[in-house]
Parts: structure tokens; C-alpha cells; sequence
């Protein structure tokens, strides 16, 4: 699912060594854990069903609080259903659901999926932003966008509507573009994520 | 606001990056790892790497060599040249590549594109398709095969229709020659997808970009200005800039 070698190289940039796992003890044993991921929704879940990873996930995120850091796909399969394709039903961590971009109503017909550089609005404190500047561009590639009502909104972005860019709730941080992707300030946000402090 | 991006583009040639005039003759301009390490340091929008030596003389895809230019990059890098199978995809992928740009085996197999997308995801397949002016007429062109009959957009249609995700469009005519961007060709594309397309082929300075964008241009490629000449992707960006083309500006 998705490119994990990116994800990995960008850790080791920062100076920190990330373990690519499905391994149960290895996600049990790590002291953060990211869920990288492009590639669709239902195919993601399966996976991570198969793998029997559901559960530890549960354990090691919701129960035991550890550090979480979801990237594109890794964000929307937090939300409770995403209609890609077919109705899936996700790891429901957020009350949020994951829609297609629909631009009919719209005077101009974007493109979708949403590729390229776009800027960030911050909503909230989210400690990942730490020392990157407010309407910094990073690096988009998806068809889908995540939606909610939880308070939990750190940044939106425009593409047609504002969508949601990036959350964080608790030890929970997600993003919809792609940090590994995103030069500079897209390793500020890692660095910032391996330095932060376990709640635990 | 999405931002329109520039991309050099590079093709490589026994471990050394080249540069091709009209996709004929080949210069050696440096080590690619190096030209990795330069564009990531530039803080590039994105990189296009093309193995010709893969596509022309159907030898194995250099997953070594890919995985040292991954290694430098932390944009978006696209792959291309030689891409035979869904397994060929995996190991481009593996090696760090975020996209696989595929040419000839599309022109082969439409079921091959609906097969990747569905794998992969259609952000991950871009369809790259080479044109030649004949007489006045658009057609798509092949090393392999020469000028075919098909016209370049009823194609882009049909890969957008199997699930591509971005369409390289490429002006062999311009391509090299530092002239600008065929924008008559641009301008048949204008509005006709729904997919992004980046133009290739022709960029001598930045001007050139803008009128490429302003005819229909979602993203631009380009390789001559970048290795031939004092212009830095920067310029370009600069450039757009000036002229209200929203641009990642640093």
C-alpha cells in the first residue's frame, strides 16, 4: 500500500530509523507509529485486515495512546466510512467520512484528482506546524477528502471548497498531502513528529 | 490555490544522465545522483526521470540506479522508459518512485493502464505521449513504431478513460530546440481532460512557461533550459510569478 521507501528515506533524513513492519510485536514495541498509504480505501482496510493489524492499532493508538502519525491514505482510513468506489467502512478513530471532489456545481472544472502544491490555512494548534511558517505549500495527491464535524481541524486547504488538510486529535496527527513529498518544510513536520513527546 | 508546477525533466543513459536533441542525439551531462541531490537542494516542484536506454533496447529497469536518484529526492519523482509490467511497477515503486510514466506499453495494451490504475491508484500513472506535426496534423509518435494514425488527444481520452492519472505530452518537434512549448498542440488540449497534463518539449526561457500555462498547460517539463542554459527552475517560477500564475514561490 503506497510507497513506505519514501516515507522511511524522509525519517532517515531527519536523522531517525523507521522500521517499514506488518509485524504485531514490532508495532507493539515502537515507540510511534505511522501509517503511510496511497492507493484506495477499501483496498487499504483490507489490507490492514488481513494483516491482522486492526486490533493492534486500536491498542497501541486509541487505548495506549502512542504517538500516530497518518499520511493521505493514512488519514482518510481513520474516518468512520469513505464512499470510494464502494461504501467502506474505516477505522472509525474520527467521526469523519471520505468523499470524491465534486466540482459540478462549480463556474470552472477543476482537475481531479488534486495534484501539485497548495497552500495551508491554519485552523488550530497542531504541534507538528512547529516553526513552519502559515500558508506554507505541500504536496497533494488525492481524488478523495476528508470530512468532519470533530473539532479537530488544524489546517484546510483550498481546492474548489476548503477542505481539511490536516488534523490532530490527542496523540493523533494526520495529513491529507504527502510530508515526505513536501522538501523542506514536508521534513520539518516529521522531525517535529519524532520529537514529540510520548503522552503515554 | 494549486499551484502550476515546473518539472525538469531528465533522461538517463548508462548510469549518466543525457540529453536528447529531437530524441536522437545524446549528450552526457553529469552523474544522476548529483543531479538529484542539485535539484533537491533547489527545492524543486517535482522530477521526471526517463530511461531511455530501457525503452529503446528493452533491457530490465535499472531499479539500482532508481533507487539512488529516490534516495536524493524529496519531491515527487515520476520514472519512465521500458515499463513492460504490472511487475516492472513494483520494483520502480520499491526503488522510491512515487509515479511510473508509461508510453509505449499503453500504446500496446489500454487494459495494461486499467490494470495499473487499479493497483496503484491513478495518481500514480501517468500515460506520456510524444507528438509529431506531419503536414500540418497532430499524430502520436513512437521510436519503434513511427507516426501512427491515432490523434494525440483521442488518446489522451482514452488512457484518461482507463484510469491515468496525468498525461505527458511531449512536442518531439520542439523538443530540444529551446524555441518554446508547441502551444498550437497546448491549445488542442485546452479544457478536453479531466486529468492534469504537463507539457514537454521546447522550453528556452521563461517566458516560454507562461505562455504554455496561459494556453491550457496544467504543469510544464522541460530538460535543455535547466542543463544549456543560465535559468534555474526559480526563473521560471519567478517568471509565472510576475505574470499572476500561481506558482510555489520560495
Amino acid at each position: 500500500m503506497g510507497n513506505l521507501r519514501s516515507v522511511q528515506k524522509a525519517f532517515e533524513k531527519v536523522g531517525c530509523d523507521a522500521i517499514i513492519s506488518n509485524d504485531i510485536n514490532v508495532i507493539r514495541n515502537a515507540s510511534k507509529i505511522v501509517l503511510p498509504g496511497v492507493g484506495s480505501f477499501a483496498d487499504g482496510m483490507k489490507h490492514l485486515e488481513e494483516l491482522g493489524l486492526i486490533d493492534i492499532l486500536n491498542e497501541q493508538v486509541i487505548k495506549n495512546k502512542k504517538p500516530f502519525l497518518g499520511i493521505c491514505l493514512g488519514m482518510q482510513l481513520l474516518a468512520r466510512v469513505s464512499y470510494e468506489h464502494v461504501e467502506t467502512k474505516g477505522l472509525s478513530w474520527i467521526d469523519a467520512e471520505v468523499i470524491q471532489f465534486d466540482f459540478s456545481s462549480l463556474d470552472i472544472q477543476l482537475k481531479v484528482p488534486h495534484i501539485g502544491w497548495n497552500n495551508t490555512r491554519y485552523k488550530k494548534q497542531n504541534k507538528l506546524f512547529h516553526s513552519i511558517k502559515d500558508d506554507s505549500d505541500f504536496y497533494f495527491v488525492h481524488s478523495y477528502y476528508f470530512k468532519t464535524n470533530e473539532d479537530i481541524i488544524s489546517s484546510t486547504c483550498n481546492y474548489g471548497i476548503n477542505f481539511v488538510s490536516s488534523i490532530n486529535k490527542e496523540n493523533i496527527y494526520a495529513f491529507q498531502f504527502h510530508p515526505e513529498k513536501s522538501q523542506t518544510n514536508g521534513l520539518k513536520i516529521l522531525e517535529n513528529f519524532i520529537n514529540l513527546k510520548s503522552d503515554k | 490555490m494549486l499551484k502550476h508546477r515546473v518539472i525538469p525533466c531528465v533522461l538517463l543513459k548508462d548510469w549518466q544522465l543525457v540529453k536528447s536533441i529531437n530524441f536522437d542525439s545524446f549528450r552526457t551531462i553529469g552523474h544522476p545522483t548529483s543531479t538529484a541531490r542539485i535539484y533537491n537542494a533547489r527545492n524543486i516542484d517535482e522530477l521526471i526521470v526517463l530511461d531511455i536506454d530501457a525503452s529503446l533496447n528493452g533491457e530490465e529497469i535499472n531499479t539500482e540506479i532508481i533507487s539512488d536518484i529516490a534516495d536524493e529526492c524529496f519531491m515527487p519523482l515520476t520514472i519512465g522508459g521500458g515499463i513492460n509490467s504490472i511487475d516492472d511497477i513494483y520494483k520502480i515503486l520499491n526503488a522510491g518512485a512515487d509515479k511510473i510514466s508509461i508510453n509505449s506499453k499503453a500504446l500496446e495494451d489500454l487494459n495494461f493502464i486499467k490494470e495499473a490504475s487499479s493497483i496503484f491508484g491513478s495518481q500514480c500513472i501517468v500515460c506520456s505521449i510524444d507528438v509529431k506535426n506531419i503536414n500540418g496534423e497532430y499524430k502520436v509518435f513512437t521510436k519503434s513504431k513511427g507516426v501512427l494514425k491515432i490523434h494525440p488527444l483521442d488518446l489522451a481520452l482514452k488512457y484518461q478513460k482507463n484510469g491515468a492519472g496525468e498525461i505527458l505530452l511531449t512536442s518531439v518537434d520542439n523538443e530540444g530546440s529551446a524555441n518554446g512549448y508547441d502551444i498550437e498542440l497546448i491549445k488542442v488540449f485546452k479544457d478536453k481532460l479531466k486529468i492534469p497534463i504537463i507539457l514537454n518539449g521546447g522550453m528556452g526561457k521563461p517566458e516560454h512557461a507562461v505562455e504554455a500555462i496561459q494556453n491550457g498547460a496544467d504543469a510544464v517539463a522541460a530538460s535543455y533550459i535547466f542543463h544549456f542554459s543560465k535559468y534555474t527552475p526559480n526563473d521560471i517560477k519567478r517568471e509565472l510569478f510576475k505574470n499572476n500564475i500561481s506558482t510555489r514561490i520560495l
